[in-house]
């Protein structure tokens, strides 16, 4: 069984990722809406699927965080992906497997996935 | 709420909007009850405002720290037969106890608690989690103060430390639970 002790290989191996972070161009923030509106609605699922995504592919410079209520609640699970230098984009009716598109698509190979965006609400 | 865990997930965000440094979430399931416990050290409610917090109709557009998340846990707790209370004072911080009939038709499942703590950990270096589960006579504390020790300046909320982070939990509540679905 794990102990927080076994954090320390996970430390040791990041320790000389950090110093690359730190010269890296700012980095890319996914921010998935969690107040009642959103975890209600299955935004927890998403911010999981994205973590592992996100771990998974050893993506460096990409941020996971949540916010409270975006004011759209009735289109949550939402998801907005905010890169350096470009538009904000923000994705509704967002599921884990929408999730894990979002970052192979978008976050990965650049290309917005269209399909999952607000304008089409 | 499909959930138990999503409803502690959702309370919780209260507690990490009052600005709290250390939010202890205790969970007890013993014999027929199950007991939450959500203990902040946040900004807290006045008397006046804690008098109306379970109420939707009079909280929700009064200001964004409370909306319907109190309400669903309220009736979550008590549609089983089991009990709800909020103490709260300003300056110290507000404690939220939900009681639930194990055995009552009416209860959520426990759900996903790694999954929720993870979740709650992605804001983890502003704040602390202390997670208190006991089942019965086994018990097991999760302390984000002890990770952060071991991390030293790496950021909690690394993807990466937020998978080790949700099975290191999904083990341990398993071990104490003894894999029952609660």
């Amino acid at each position: 069984m794990k102990t927080i002790a076994d954090i320390m290989a996970i430390r040791d191996k990041m320790q000389s990722q950090i110093i690359v972070r730190d010269n890296s161009d700012g980095e890319i923030r996914v921010v998935v809406g969690m107040a009642t509106c959103g975890i209600s609605a299955g935004a927890r699922p998403v911010f999981n699927a994205l973590v592992d995504e996100v771990s998974t592919r050893q993506l460096k410079n990409v941020k996971i965080t949540r916010a409270g209520c975006l004011g759209m609640c009735k289109l949550e699970p939402i998801v907005e992906v905010f890169i350096p230098g470009q538009e904000k984009v923000t994705y509704v009716h967002v599921d884990a497997e929408k999730a894990k598109q979002i970052v192979a698509n978008h976050i990965v190979n650049g290309n917005v996935v269209t399909e999952y965006l607000i304008t089409n609400v | 709420m499909r959930e138990i865990s999503l409803n502690i997930l959702d309370i919780v965000e209260n507690s990490v909007k009052a600005e709290a440094k250390l939010v202890e979430i205790d969970i007890t399931a013993k014999g027929n009850f199950l007991t939450i416990r959500i203990i902040d050290d946040g900004r807290g409610m006045c008397p006046e405002f804690l008098a109306k917090v379970a109420d939707p109709f009079t909280t929700t557009r009064t200001t964004r720290k409370v909306g319907v998340g109190i309400p669903f846990f309220k009736e979550a707790a008590e549609v089983t037969g089991g009990s709800f209370k909020i103490t709260s004072e300003l300056g110290k911080g507000t404690t939220t106890q939900a009681v639930f009939v194990i055995d009552s038709i009416d209860r959520e499942p426990l759900g996903d608690l790694a999954d929720t703590m993870m979740t709650l950990l992605s804001n983890g270096d502003d704040i602390d989690y202390l997670l208190i589960y006991k089942v019965e006579d086994r018990e097991f504390i999760f302390d984000t103060r002890e990770l952060k020790e071991q991390l030293g300046k790496i950021s909690v909320a690394e993807p990466e430390v937020l998978q080790f982070v949700r099975e290191l939990l999904k083990e341990n509540i398993n071990y104490t639970d003894g894999g029952a679905i609660l």
